[in-house]
């Protein structure tokens, strides 16, 4: 990177870019990748043996295949691990320079055209972005005690939160790509809201995956202290242009005591062209722990990207009386796979939990809903509700359930019920005849289908990810 | 384990008169010794580790039984309720068949390879069953003869066998429009043994299959019994498993609908107690269009006993108008007992009509009450309770004499 450039990235005083120079690590995993990775980001020694201690257990795990989705090996010694954002010079610098077809998306999205700015990193990079919404409103938070930032700014900043709970929900010991992720992660968001704090406000992040060859490992940790409440999103709304690309975050949540955290995330990565060239494999590795009494995990999702969607946003219900809920659509077209769903281990007293899924497949597209309900033998009077529907369209795709139901507890009750089903000609004739085209008709089935997941989102996100319902189904009628 | 079972099988086919089977049989044993007893590794067998269940409960295994001597047919246990067509196997081999209420010409028994059952190579317990199966049987019901009678198949084991396999095999041919009704009764005086079972059936058009599996009888044996079902155009299978005395039991049905207007019906009932473990695992294949399926599984558990149902519905990408559903339910009685389901769609067509449903809990305090304050105490009125929860299986069955005995063995008359 030149001079000039390196000026530029520094300017932005709350980027993790700060303290990134323009030099890649050295392709492929080793020791020394990480120790680069770790030294660049001034890291403590504790955090280095963490990450040495998840390499060598990554030595010994072997790369899981059973999923539905099948896929191209990795080959993960190809990969950049770390790498500063391309300079500025290569990107767009007017909103002309862009692909036509990406401006036709953020259109209908109705994302106003400042906005679409940022989002297309034309004046600022999507992820610095989201750190300066967070210095937005920095003032409102730091008033309230609320630290909302990078994490690698958290650990220079707060070393002890974060080492008292990083990889306390998903240990270094976790499948390959968790502890893939725990050993080269490169930033993520850190959130923690103290004891009887009501988050004021939404807070978000926007996530991208800049250069080619690199693998997009980030970090999140939300800890919420006793009584408090905050609602996160996370937005991977930027399409991208690259071809197939690892992203395997990890996202880990601690509710204490009648705390809650609500987690929406519209994604909405790059899913390759008609044909299935290229495409982000989002490999996303969320879990949530219910650690005290009373607390409350809610995950909301709306996937409609991505080549491959492998996750399984879980919670673990430890505390008593905790509550876990999973509300998600799932949307896949073209050559776009999913194998997307929730785990619910109940492992406290009087622990709920309530599991809604939509599914559409189109196109030559492959949805798989996997869940895992888990009742076990102390968690008295626990309960879940579970309620998967497919919809499918057009006869080459696919929709597949897979729930595993495991009860041992004679006072605890699981209902699941799950069905498949197409948009029937009635409807859309009834639809067509009251002058819809007949791609808005589906449109307003669709979203009629999903609307149980849709109202569980903010209001900015529901908005939103209607129209993404609308725009990913395109060309799959007729 | 492997030289054990190298000797056993040279003992037991030494003067082996038909190479070619033979050859079969050799080759099944390879790949028996190569895969072993499914563990849960393997996701069909994830809720039920049979490798750790035998050797917990059994230990090493023989695979050798000796059947020279003829072994006399207990006639106490024979069925006098109603009249019935009668196979009997003792420790595995054929001792009598008996089919005196049919017409002669209208069912034919020989004996061969059948030509189906190469295709479960990733079913060890199959090889197994090939290798050591003593005679492969097939039977042939003719075009348009529908059995007056049905067949009862008893599984009988001797006093004197013990940590032994017992393999048993037969195939069935149903030819166009023909009808075969089969009770399969389990009843053993031994212990301790792995008793293996497999039956193949063909189904031509018009065909109907009813099979009724029915273990009742308490004993401490771990059994394994695959049914695979071929249906073509308009064919009706109807299955009924009662899983209730073994201390292990999986049931496993495979079932290809093949033909436009094919049906399948699986029911079960598990009623178990005392430490037992028992699993049913379908797989129903909707390969054409128009095609059905119904499966309804309820459970009722006591004294740290376990249930599994794996059922999963395949919808083929041709099978457009596809029926399919499932539904499992289960009451949970006491502590330590556990419920696992895996209600499986897998769906490629999108004109389908496919669901599925399964539940689990406790009995309902409020219908415990009701009954209660209508004059019943509480173990009567959980008795009730079971009844009724049962009965909707029970009822499903089409033929009113199995289901009397069906009701009669249950103690539900």
């Amino acid at each position: 990177m030149d001079e000039k450039n390196l000026n530029l990235v520094k300017d932005y005083k709350y980027g993790f870019s700060t303290d990134i120079e323009n030099v890649k690590a050295p392709k492929g995993l080793n020791e020394d990748v990480i120790k680069f990775i770790s030294k660049k980001k001034k890291e403590p020694k504790w955090l280095l043996d963490w990450r040495l201690k998840a390499y060598k257990r990554l030595e010994v795990l072997i790369e899981p295949n059973w999923q539905k989705p099948k896929y191209p090996k990795i080959d993960y010694q190809d990969l950049y691990y770390y790498s500063a954002p391309k300079s500025f010079n290569e990107k767009p610098q007017k909103l002309e320079d862009l692909d036509p077809k990406l401006l036709e998306t953020y259109k209908k999205l109705g994302i106003p055209l400042d906005e679409q700015k940022k989002l297309n990193g034309i004046a600022v990079d999507a992820v610095f972005d989201s750190v300066s919404v967070a210095t937005t409103f920095k003032d409102t938070l730091t008033k309230h005690g609320i630290i909302f930032c990078s994490i690698s700014e958290a650990v220079q900043k707060y070393p002890d939160l974060v080492k008292k709970y990083l990889g306390s929900v998903i240990p270094i010991t976790d499948h390959y790509f968790a502890t893939l992720n725990s050993a080269v992660f490169t930033d993520g968001s850190f959130v923690y809201v103290p004891e009887g704090v009501r988050c004021p406000m939404e807070l978000s992040t926007y996530f991208r995956i800049n250069a080619s060859d690199t693998g997009q490992f980030e970090r999140t940790l939300i800890i919420a202290d006793k009584g408090s409440y905050v609602s996160y999103l996370e937005g991977c709304t930027a399409p991208m242009r690259d071809e197939n690309q690892l992203h395997a975050a990890n996202v880990e949540l601690v509710a204490l005591d009648d705390a809650e955290i609500k987690y929406s995330t519209v994604q909405n990565w790059y899913p390759g062209d008609k044909d299935g060239k290229g495409g982000i494999y989002n490999f996303v590795t969320k879990r949530g722990l219910c650690k005290g009494n009373n607390s409350k995990i809610s995950w909301t999702q709306v996937e409609t990207g991505s080549a491959i969607t492998w996750k399984y946003p879980s919670c673990i219900l430890k505390g008593d009386n905790s509550i876990g809920e999973f509300y998600s659509i799932a949307i896949t077209n073209n050559h776009q796979k999913a194998d997307t769903g929730t785990k619910m281990i109940h492992l406290g007293r009087n622990t709920k939990s309530k599991i809604i899924s939509k599914g559409i497949s189109a196109g030559l597209s492959d949805m798989t809903y996997r869940g895992l309900v888990d009742i076990s033998p102390n968690a008295v009077n626990s309960n879940n509700y579970t309620q998967c529907d497919s919809l499918l369209m057009g006869n080459r795709c696919g929709a597949h359930t897979i729930p595993y139901i495991k009860n041992k507890n004679s006072d605890s009750n699981i209902a699941h019920e799950a069905t498949t089903s197409k948009i029937s000609e009635d409807q859309l004739h009834y639809c067509q005849q009251r002058g819809l085209n007949p791609e808005e008709a589906v449109g307003l089935i669709v979203n009629g289908f999903c609307k149980e997941v849709l109202q569980q989102l903010p209001m900015e996100f529901a908005v939103e990810a209607q129209k993404l319902v609308g725009i990913s189904l395109e060309g799959s009628v007729g | 384990m492997e030289n054990k079972i190298k000797t056993d099988f040279e003992k037991a086919f030494k003067n082996f008169p038909l190479k070619e089977e033979l050859d079969f049989k050799k080759n099944n044993l390879e790949n028996f010794i190569k895969k072993g007893f499914p563990g849960k590794k393997m996701e069909s067998w994830k809720f039920s580790d049979l490798n750790q269940i035998i050797n917990k409960n059994l230990g090493e295994l023989n695979f050798y039984t000796d059947h020279v001597q003829k072994n006399l047919i207990d006639t106490s246990l024979i069925i006098k309720n109603f009249e019935h067509n009668k196979i009997v196997f003792i420790n595995g081999k054929i001792e009598e068949i008996d089919f005196n209420f049919e017409e002669k010409d209208k069912i034919q028994v020989s004996k061969g390879l059948s030509n189906q059952i190469n295709s479960f190579k990733g079913n060890s317990l199959l090889s197994l069953n090939n290798a050591f199966c003593k005679n492969f049987y097939n039977i042939t019901i003719k075009t348009n003869y529908s059995m007056k009678k049905p067949l009862i198949i008893y599984h009988m084991i001797n006093k004197d066998i013990s940590l032994t396999t017992v393999n048993s095999q037969l195939s069935f041919y149903l030819e166009k429009n023909s009808l075969l009704k089969i009770i399969d009764i389990y009843d053993e005086k031994s212990e301790k043994n792995f008793i293996n079972t497999f039956y193949n059936f063909s189904l031509k058009e018009n065909a109907i299959l009813k099979n009724f599996k029915i273990d009742n009888s308490q004993n401490n044996n771990i059994k394994y019994s695959f049914n695979n079902i071929e249906q073509e155009q308009n064919t009706i299978s109807e299955t009924f498993i009662l899983s209730n005395g073994s201390k292990f039991l999986k049931n496993e049905i495979n079932c290809n609908l093949k033909g436009k207007y094919s049906s399948a019906f699986i029911n079960g009932i598990f009623s178990l107690n005392t430490d037992k473990h028992h699993e049913i695992r379908t797989s129903v294949n909707h390969l054409v269009e128009n095609t059905k399926s119904y499966q309804l599984i309820k459970s009722v558990l006591e004294d740290k006993s376990k249930s599994a149902y794996q059922g999963k519905i395949y919808v083929n990408p041709e099978a457009q108008k596809t029926d399919g559903y499932q539904l499992s339910k289960c009451i949970l009685l006491d502590k330590n007992t556990e419920f696992n389901a895996k209600p499986e769609l897998e769906i490629y067509a999108d004109d389908v009509k496919c669901s599925h449903g399964s539940a689990s809990g406790s009995l309902s305090e409020d219908s415990i009450f009701y009954l209660r304050s209508r004059g019943l105490n509480y173990k009567q009125a959980k008795k009730l309770l079971i009844r009724g929860f049962f009965l909707d299986v029970i009822e499903k069955i089409t033929d009113e004499e199995v289901k009397n005995y069906i009701k009669e063995i249950m103690e539900f008359n």
